[in-house]
């Protein structure tokens, strides 16, 4: 198979969502992309097939209530997320949403909340709490992974659980370019984590398609109110992200004044670099 | 009252405003339009059996068509009139006609908007084209009327033909069709989202 200019072995060695299993119903062919390369997903029965336009089958599973496919031979395995195994939880699946920004500028946005106030003004966040405390940053080497942890930030509808106005714990993690998942306190439990995430399938260098799904403890809402809410958040930051020049994510931090509180997206940029990442990201002599 | 919505609908977002505007509460029957495609479920087209959003149900009363349902807004929880001027037949007569307008909106710059956000499988190109060509003629007109100080589609105050129009136009960058080349019609976004009450949907951010 012929790699595009610019996929890096390790963009290339990834697994990606293509979709939430329902997505594909039998017998019809879906035309999607990956990576500016076509594929067809087909369901025959309980098995669904990824083919590249000659026909030529990749490999495919399900988890996390999605679709995933890779187009390497020996892929990175696919991280685990030990939640999905618990049985009090809920799953909701939100749908692909487009953004016509880098999936990795997608990841760095969900990354972010010193956003929560001005994009999701009255829900994650208020003004005249705008400030992000210090949070912490680090490494899991074995996993090649990276956690930020001991995130605060105040908030008024932390959560369609939510009743009232309160400090609200994060932590996030980054077992992949292109997913995030936060972990966030859960009010009706209070000790447990709430999550939501995002699995990103890059279709092109400067247009994603945004997986994502909410994974709570939650007895109040149906599973269409978490919906909403959780579309309704998304839909704030893709105005954001389809604005953000250049369309890819600079690696070089000196294109993009950082403050503290990007330290977990220095540490996401970082990484990239140290794994050889260069699709969908500004490279050196690019005038965008 | 009741209310069927989906959060992403502009057609259920100007119901949600208008609402807001008179101060009308109302519950809310959250619908999964995307990505369960309820709308089209036989349990819901027992409610609209065009398969559509948004459905106001009142009593015994059962709407859909936005425009409609603005229209009982108005006739039973405004009482200035302002909104749904029926005792002025000239003023009412242009309510009606730029109210019909909103559905050509509907569905030129909201498929556009499907389209490009949720991947929805239509005919992108004459999407694109439908809105703009409905938008020139809108552009023409708010021209004129501000010309001759007339700062709403149907004259001097604002009515129900401007929130029925506002949702499509204000998110036409969300299906790619670009709106600055529209100087009139920005200028009327703009007043529009400094009316009492006014608040964002996602895909806008108007300063509030
Ligand atoms: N004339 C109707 C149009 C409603 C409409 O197009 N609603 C969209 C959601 S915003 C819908 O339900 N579309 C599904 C379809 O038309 O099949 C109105 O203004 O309410
Ligand atoms: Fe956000």
């Amino acid at each position: 198979m012929t790699m595009p200019t610019h996929l890096d072995p390790f963009t290339h060695a990834q697994w990606y969502a293509l979709g939430r299993d329902e997505d594909f119903p039998d017998g019809r062919k879906t035309q999607t992309r990956l990576l500016s390369q076509d594929l067809t997903v087909l369901r025959r029965g309980r098995t669904i097939e990824v083919t590249l336009p000659q026909g030529q089958p990749r490999p495919t599973q399900h988890r996390y209530g999605h679709v995933w496919t890779t187009f390497s031979d020996t892929p990175r395995a696919l991280y685990d997320i030990p939640e999905f195994e618990e049985v009090e939880r809920r799953l909701i699946t939100a749908g692909a949403v487009h953004v016509r920004c880098s999936g990795l500028r997608a990841v760095e946005n969900f990354l972010d909340m010193a956003h929560f106030p001005f994009v999701h003004t009255g829900i994650l966040g208020v003004e005249e709490h705008a400030e992000v405390e210090k949070y912490d940053v680090s490494m899991d080497v074995e996993r090649d992974e990276i956690w930020a942890t001991n995130c605060m930030f105040f908030q008024p509808v932390a959560a369609a659980t939510a009743k009232a106005g309160g400090t609200t714990k994060y932590k996030y993690r980054l077992p992949h370019p292109y997913s995030v998942i936060l972990y966030k306190t859960c009010p009706p439990r209070p000790g447990e984590w709430d999550l939501i995430g995002l699995f990103i399938q890059p279709t092109e260098e400067d247009v994603c398609i945004v997986h994502s799904f909410v994974l709570v403890f939650d007895q109040d809402n149906t599973d269409t109110e978490l919906l909403h809410f959780q579309q309704n958040i998304f839909l704030q930051d893709r105005i954001i992200l389809e604005n953000q020049i250049p369309r890819r994510l600079p690696l070089d931090m000196r294109l993009e004044i950082p403050t503290r509180a990007d330290a977990s997206s220095i540490a996401f940029r970082r990484w990239l670099k140290a794994n050889g990442v260069t699709w969908s990201t500004v490279r050196a002599g690019d005038m965008e | 009252m009741k209310l069927y919505d989906y959060v992403l609908s502009g057609n259920c977002f100007k119901v949600r405003l208008f609402l807001k505007f008179l101060d009308v509460t109302c519950d809310l029957e959250p619908v999964d339009f995307f990505p369960g495609c309820e709308h089209k479920s036989p349990t819901f087209l027992q409610v609209n059996p065009l398969g559509q959003l948004p459905v106001l149900e009142d009593g015994n009363l059962r709407l859909y068509d936005s425009q409609a349902i603005l229209i009982y807004l108005a006739r039973k929880y405004d009482s200035s009139g302002q909104w749904y001027p029926v005792n002025d037949p000239e003023t009412l007569g242009r309510v009606a006609q730029w109210t019909a307008f909103a559905d050509g909106i509907t569905a030129t710059s909201s498929a556009a908007r499907l389209h490009d956000v949720l991947g929805y499988n239509l005919d992108i190109k004459a999407a694109r084209a439908g809105a703009q060509t409905l938008f020139r003629v809108l552009e023409d007109h708010l021209a004129h009327q501000e010309f001759n100080d007339q700062h709403w589609l149907a004259g001097s105050q604002p009515t129900i033909a401007d929130i029925a129009c506002f949702p499509y136009t204000a998110l036409a960058g969300d299906g790619g069709i670009e709106t600055f080349i529209f100087p009139a019609i920005e200028r009327w976004l703009c007043r529009f989202s400094m009316l009492p009450g006014f608040h964002n949907m996602p895909g806008m951010n108007y300063f509030t």
